[in-house]
């Protein structure tokens, strides 16, 4: 299992949180939660080693386009890119439903 | 054959198995009646699995609800099977018992609460063995406990199916609900073929497995007190009728007597096939019951 957390500028408060998706295999769980201060933290635990860079670029991605004061927590089985772009995009309508 | 009238149905039925465990505990509830206990935001996960190298999910594959099913108080218990299988850990285990526990305490302070398993599970999770061992015997124990009070309702939908430990807690419910997607049974096939080989029973063999395991076959065999279709209105239905019929007279696994008298009777010289069993035991304990 590897551990990776990113941080990211954020400027728009969220009033709600969300939790989706499963650790199950190629699957992965997804928590947003609002936080304080003028950034979101991503805290990830994979069961996959040495995709850092992969991971960095979805979130790099993710963040281009979302700008709410998070804290995301991802437990993650071996989803693919896709699939955890899917996962965050879900979460993020969860939390503004 | 199918008609256009079952094509309809089929095709405009709301799934259950493909519902996660939260989804499956939330639609057993009367509307806007749940609330969810130790949820994943409380963070209370597996201390034994990130030291294997395994990532935890934050409820432990355990979903605990609490709420009104048929207007009685209830409390839901859902198993997460895409997680680890649905085994068994030291804290989905506290989860269990806990909810068991404290629907027993409400019973005995005057508030009849019933509990709903809905357990997809292989049993004991291998890397909290001893801990797993000790929260499944203490489940077993929370629910003779609890159905003295109110039922305790296994529903066991698929497609992972319930074995292992878990299988004696089904055991001991008060009514158990089957698809036919589910498989219910102590040892599981690979555990079997693993043990004893592929000639004693070849686990790939779906059609077997099926005729021996399956939802329907248990229930026709009498072990499983209603077989439904993979649809959440149905099972939600089901669970409710057992709620609002309360205890059964006897519960299934107190009639030793009945269950020992029917494998004594058996002749073991030659081989039984599946549907011989269901016209020898196809009785069901509460027919039985009846009598």
């Amino acid at each position: 299992m590897e551990q990776i957390e990113f941080d990211y500028p954020a400027k728009r408060r969220v009033s709600q949180r969300a939790h989706v998706g499963v650790v199950g295999s190629g699957e992965l769980e997804v928590l947003l939660e609002p936080t304080e201060g003028e950034r979101s933290h991503v805290f990830i635990r994979t069961s996959v080693h040495g995709f850092g860079e992969t991971w960095k670029a979805v979130l790099d991605r993710f963040f281009s386009k979302y700008d709410g004061i998070v804290r995301i927590q991802i437990n993650d089985a071996g989803g693919t890119p896709g699939s955890v772009m899917l996962r965050l995009e879900q979460a993020v309508e969860v939390s503004e439903q | 054959m199918i008609t256009s009238r079952d094509k309809t149905t089929f095709l405009n039925r709301q799934s259950f198995l493909e519902l996660d465990a939260r989804g499956r505990a939330a639609a057993l509830f009367d509307q806007g009646t749940s609330r969810e206990l130790v949820g994943p935001f409380d963070r209370v996960e597996s201390p034994w699995l990130a030291i294997q190298d395994v990532t935890p999910q934050e409820d432990d594959g355990c979903v605990v609800m609490k709420g009104k099913i048929a207007g009685k108080a209830a409390v839901v218990v859902a198993l997460e099977g895409a997680f680890q299988g649905g085994s068994m850990g030291e804290v989905s285990g506290e989860k269990m018992t806990a909810a068991l526990d404290l629907a027993c305490a409400d019973s005995e302070n005057g508030q009849p609460t019933s509990a709903v398993i809905l357990l997809e599970t292989g049993g004991v999770r291998l890397q909290e063995a001893n801990l797993g061992l000790a929260a499944v015997a203490e489940v077993m124990a929370s629910i003779l406990t609890l159905r003295k009070h109110a039922p305790v309702i296994c529903v066991t939908a698929g497609t992972v199916g319930c074995f292992g430990g878990m299988s004696l807690a089904a055991g001991l419910s008060s009514y158990i609900v089957l698809t036919r997607e589910a498989r219910l049974g102590l040892n599981g096939p690979e555990v079997i073929e693993q043990e004893n080989g592929i000639d004693e029973w070849d686990s790939s063999n779906r059609a077997l497995v099926f005729a021996i395991n399956g939802g329907e076959q248990r229930y026709a065999m009498g072990l499983a007190d209603a077989l439904v279709e993979d649809d959440t209105p149905q099972i939600a239905d089901a669970v409710r009728g057992f709620i609002a019929k309360g205890l059964p007279h006897v519960h299934r696994s107190s009639q030793v007597e009945l269950y020992r008298s029917r494998i004594g009777a058996l002749d073991t010289s030659r081989q039984w096939d599946p549907n011989e069993l269901r016209r020898a035991w196809g009785t069901s304990a509460s027919e039985e019951d009846k009598r």
